[in-house]
């Protein structure tokens, strides 16, 4: 691997969004979009409910900003790959001395620069209008943050295997693939809502379930849950190798077919 | 007796075949590029000139056959050889939305050229389009970022360097600069260049040795002038026609070889 290309690509990426701030807005624009609709709806069932309501907020908010942090980290993947495939650079960086690996360590750093971008808007604005704080969750929140994002990169490259697969008519698997897990992996609920009861045997098997699992027993334990961050980290290692194994795969075959050339210049 | 030295050949393909479904678009092809040369694939569309170049960047896995760069098999040593080697096409573009300068940048880290800036700067001067160093890429003409793919493929001073239809789609006047840059290069460089064009203009101004394809198969192969003589036919546009029609052409030379004993 060599870290100048990696640089290389990434400039390539910080200079498409400085030029198009379409591309900044959305990223800034859905989430907090998001947030304010789950805000006023968790205040409005407080206001009309009693009981623990304080907690409940919390939860949903907290869970939304991480819900964020996969889908962001999935998308530099996904995106990335998509913006060399809509600009017809494919080809460019395919004949230019760019490994595989480093063409994808580029776009797991977009995925991170755009959790950064998105996690601070998102916090101040949780902040803001519903004294979130985000760092209730304390130092919690980095190794979960982090579990979250390789879970994120793993999904970015089977977005990425799929659409080389199936073609750019493929292309909306970019948004889709992150919401095929979500049911599974309860974000927004507790494992034991899922039903019926062999389904949670699926969730616990994927690697953010611990991760938000683990969220909810720190805000209420205040303790942190190191049996649920290990779970996560294993699964993780496992699913990013599998991953990438079928991105490699994908790509090889793609090449076999010859139809990488078609890609980079339909 | 030591082997002569082996570097002359910087590209060769040994009985290339790529099949898709079935049909061959290469079939048992076989080159060899030398340092210096310029060699210039012809052929009707479909006559798998692209395939054969997208195989020689490993985009396009063949069925069968060797190849190999500098004196190395391709796929194995790839990234090596990529670094020694650029390319460019009518078909690929730099991403619209950046600069000329902001593209150039990106590959020129990619290349890890020397000095980037003044490397780009001087290559734009020799295309002659400094003018254009801060104008969104996306917005060129079509004889405009074909110079700007080109400054792309020079970035790295390649020592092997594949073009595809470099002057497709560009007025006389931009083509024939497009030449004169192709033969400057050459012996600025001094690297071993592959050509593949519709323009018979293009070949027989720029190329030392041509192929033609037709199906897959190098039909016919030697000099610009060498051919057009062999194949008795006043043009190389003739040769063009008949081949593209025909598949196959009278090569009187060869007829003669096999005649005497
Ligand atoms: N990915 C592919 N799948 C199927 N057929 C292909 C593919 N790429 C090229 N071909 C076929 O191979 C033949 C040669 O194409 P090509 O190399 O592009 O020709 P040229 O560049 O000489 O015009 C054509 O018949 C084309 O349809
Ligand atoms: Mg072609």
């Amino acid at each position: 691997m060599s870290l100048h290309v990696i640089q290389a690509l990434v400039l390539r990426y910080l200079f498409l969004y400085t030029r198009s701030p379409m591309r900044l807005i959305e990223l800034i624009f859905w989430p907090v979009v998001e947030l304010v609709i789950w805000g006023y709806l968790t205040l409005f069932i407080q206001e009309n409910t009693t009981g623990d309501f304080p907690r409940i907020i919390v939860f949903l908010l907290g869970a939304m900003i991480l819900w964020d942090v996969i889908f962001r980290a999935q998308q530099g993947v996904a995106i990335s790959f998509l913006e060399d495939v809509w600009t017809r650079n494919l080809l460019n960086v395919f004949v230019a001395p760019v490994r595989t690996i480093e063409y994808l360590a580029a776009t797991f750093c977009v995925g991170f620069l755009r959790i950064l971008v998105t996690i601070t808007v998102l916090g101040l604005v949780a902040g803001l209008m519903y004294s979130f704080n985000i760092f209730t969750l304390g130092w919690a929140l980095l190794p979960f943050f982090m579990n979250l994002m390789v879970s994120g990169w793993a999904l970015g490259m089977i977005s990425t295997a799929l659409i080389l697969r199936w073609g750019q008519a493929a292309e909306s698997l970019a948004w889709a693939v992150p919401f095929f897990i979500q049911p599974f992996i309860a974000v927004f609920y507790p494992v034991s809502a899922i039903k019926p009861e062999w389904v949670q045997t699926i969730s616990w098997a994927l690697p953010p379930t611990h991760v938000f699992e683990g969220m909810r027993e720190v805000l209420k334990t205040g303790v942190f849950a190191w049996d649920k961050f290990f779970w996560a980290a294993g699964l993780n290692l496992i699913f990013l190798t599998a991953a990438g194994m079928v991105f490699f795969y994908m790509l090889t075959l793609t090449r076999r077919r010859g139809l990488l050339t078609k890609f980079a210049t339909q | 007796m030591p082997s002569p030295i082996p570097s002359e050949v910087i590209l060769e393909a040994r009985d290339l075949t790529r099949e898709f479904d079935g049909v061959k678009a290469l079939d048992k092809f076989s080159l060899k590029l030398h340092r210096g040369q310029v060699l210039g694939l012809l052929g009707a569309n479909g006559a798998g000139k692209t395939t054969a170049m997208n195989c020689m960047l490993g985009l396009t896995l063949p069925t069968s056959g060797g190849l190999y760069a500098f004196g190395k098999e391709l796929q194995s040593h790839r990234i090596e050889i990529l670094r020694r080697a650029n390319f460019s096409s009518a078909y690929t573009a730099l991403p619209a939305n950046l600069l000329v300068w902001q593209n150039l940048l990106v590959f020129a880290k990619i290349y890890r050229v020397p000095k980037p800036k003044e490397r780009i700067a001087e290559l734009l001067e020799m295309m002659e389009i400094s003018h254009l160093h801060k104008r969104v890429t996306g917005q060129l003409s079509a004889g405009e970022s074909t110079r700007v793919n080109l400054c792309k493929a020079l970035l790295n001073k390649p020592e092997l360097l594949l073009l595809d239809e470099p002057t497709a789609s560009l007025d006389p006047d931009i083509a024939d600069k497009v030449r004169k840059i192709v033969l400057r290069i050459r012996s600025e460089l001094n690297c071993g260049i592959l050509y593949t064009s519709h323009n018979m203009k293009d070949i027989e101004e720029v190329c030392d040795h041509l192929m033609f394809l037709h199906k897959g198969k190098v039909v016919m192969e030697g000099t610009p002038k060498d051919i057009v003589e062999r194949s008795s036919s006043s043009t190389l546009e003739d040769v063009f026609i008949k081949i593209a029609r025909d598949g196959e052409i009278v090569d009187e030379t060869a007829k003669k070889e096999e005649v005497a004993p």
